[in-house]
């Protein structure tokens, strides 16, 4: 009850300005264009290939996987961080709310707005199906996916939102920390195959990767539910610092 | 109501508050009165649930601030200081949202919620965003937002501060008005405000008491003031001779005029008596007494003193 006032509170701060309707906007016009480029270039020199089975798993995770990478954190630094700029985080410590419970209205409303984002992108499989009618069933484990990766750059943009007052220091530490999970991998040459194995496992890529593919491995499930935790139990220590730091 | 004993809190390797003991009783106004940096907010925050105590025990309402910490907070109001609210909400939701959080029944919170903003003035500008509001209004809102549940006690962190005089006195009228039904602790710096609005206060420095009286009796310590303003007519040189020869007199000093007419500042431990004496010797030589005044004390004056007699009795 509570949570869930917290959490209107928090979808009428977002829907107040302008940010997320440029966002979304910008958002899909760059994947829109990546749609239309990379399908174009499957069908011109795909020879041979299963060209939609590539394309799918190519567009979610190299495209609609890292626009969101890129747009995250600019929704996630406000979090923590505005509220302790302006001081209002101080009503919400003395009002009778859990930390617990400010923290997952926060996460959930964000989470909240960014399934507009994954909504509006429900319109190139749309656009596929009705030139040429597919099976369905895949793109379940990708959206599934989608989101298990954006609830974790969620979680770790809140996390680093906790710790500072200064959104522009929250979002760019935010995008390294994402950007560092994602291309962990990406020079296999650099480090020993052993090592390789180890990193794979902790990159939010590989594990998207599997997903895009159409495939729901219990693995990468629960790779993600374990970051979020991860991240989510960080903030909520993060929040309680102010016990024995006395700033807000 | 409230209850506060050996209070401390430190914030790493410094002592903010170095045990603070006093209680208030229900429906009580009582002021928290020290310079910037003394630790009024500390001992606020503490008691607003914002961070648990260093050492020591808190009550309100017979509840431990730290053991039922939520309990604790749907029975207080709190008036952070510089109240910052949410600029990108208008008022109205935020005081719907407000409203819900502490738990005002669905059914009562359209009636509170028209209620409050009447009482506070807040009705005409309920449809604008919290961050086009003057900073009066701004005030208004957080006041609203600290008294819409009915809490039993208000803890106002300096709710006058940066607003003009007229608003001033509205915000203390809406506070007096409070009081009997509601237990209150409100902080200033501004020493005549205590007197004004509360009945009993404390007065704090470097995080611990230094004197605890009611608002009558720290009137009268701001009478008992020793400086005197004298504007007397006549000529300079045998005026400074006569001030000379006053009793108990500490100090004198010339403020510099455009109108030829001898201004003085005198400091005497005497107080009336040295009022009494200069009068007498005024009119005896014939001269003009156009002005004899008591200086109001300042809070800098007040803490110079009480820190003074601290030590002179230590406890």
């Amino acid at each position: 009850m509570r949570t869930l006032a917290l959490i209107r509170k928090e979808l009428a701060s977002y829907f107040a300005g302008p940010l997320v309707y440029v966002v979304v906007g910008a958002f899909l016009l760059a994947t829109g264009y990546r749609f239309y480029t990379t399908l174009n270039s499957y069908v011109t020199f795909g020879f041979g290939m299963n060209i939609l089975e590539h394309f799918w798993e190519d567009f979610f995770v190299n495209h609609i996987g890292f626009y969101l990478l890129i747009v995250v954190p600019l929704f996630t630094m406000r979090l923590i961080a505005e509220e302790r700029r302006l001081g209002t985080i101080e009503l919400l410590y003395t009002y009778p709310l859990r930390d617990g419970e400010i923290m997952t209205a926060k996460f959930v409303a964000c989470l909240l707005v960014f399934l507009l984002f994954l909504a509006g992108t429900l319109v190139y499989p749309a656009i596929v199906y009705a030139i040429q009618p597919f099976d369905p069933t895949p793109f379940i484990a990708r959206y599934l996916g989608a989101f298990l990766f954006l609830a974790s750059c969620i979680a770790c943009g809140l996390f680093v939102s906790s710790l500072t007052e200064s959104q522009v220091v929250a979002s760019s530490c935010t995008f390294v920390l994402l950007l560092l999970f994602w291309i962990i991998t990406w020079n296999e040459a650099a480090v020993s195959s052993s090592y390789l194995i180890a990193l794979s496992q902790l990159s939010t890529f590989d594990h998207f990767f599997s997903f895009a593919r159409g495939v729901i491995d219990l693995k990468d499930l629960t790779y993600f539910v374990l970051f979020i935790a991860l991240f989510l139990f960080l903030t909520l220590r993060s929040m309680e610092s102010r016990r024995w730091r006395g700033r807000r | 109501m409230i209850d506060v004993q050996g209070l401390v809190k430190d914030f790493g390797t410094t002592r903010a508050v170095n045990g603070v003991d006093f209680s208030v009783r229900p429906g009580e106004i009582m002021g928290l009165l020290g310079p910037n940096g003394s630790g009024k907010t500390t001992i606020m925050r503490v008691l607003t649930g914002f961070f648990p105590p260093s050492d020591g025990r808190v009550t309100i309402d017979g509840l431990d601030v730290e053991e039922h910490s939520l309990a604790v907070r749907e029975r207080i109001g709190y008036l952070p200081e510089n109240v910052v609210l949410y600029p990108d909400l208008t008022v109205r939701r935020f005081l719907t949202f407000c409203a819900e959080v502490k738990g005002i029944p669905a059914a009562q919170r359209r009636g509170r919620l028209d209620e409050v903003m009447t009482a506070c003035g807040l009705t005409e500008v309920a449809g604008k965003l919290i961050g086009k509001l003057s900073k009066g209004y701004r005030q208004r809102v957080g006041i609203a937002q600290a008294v819409i549940h009915h809490p039993k006690v208000l803890v106002l962190d300096e709710p006058t501060v940066g607003l003009d005089p007229r608003q001033i006195v509205d915000i203390r009228t809406l506070i007096k008005s409070l009081g009997g039904s509601t237990t209150i602790l409100l902080s200033t710096h501004i020493l005549p405000e205590v007197s004004m609005t509360c009945e009993r206060v404390i007065i704090i420095d470097y995080g611990r008491i230094i004197a605890e009286d009611t608002a009558e009796g720290l009137t009268r310590r701001l009478q008992g003031s020793h400086e005197t303003r004298a504007r007397i007519a006549g000529p300079r040189e045998p005026i400074l001779r006569m001030l000379d020869g006053l009793p108990g007199l500490d100090d004198v000093r010339e403020e510099p005029t455009t109108d030829g007419i001898v201004t003085i500042v005198l400091r005497s431990s005497l107080g009336d008596e040295t009022r009494r004496t200069l009068a007498d010797h005024v009119v005896h030589n014939g001269w003009g007494l156009l002005e004899v005044r008591p200086l109001p004390m300042s809070l800098e004056d007040l803490f110079v003193r009480l820190v003074r007699s601290e030590r002179e009795t230590p406890a």
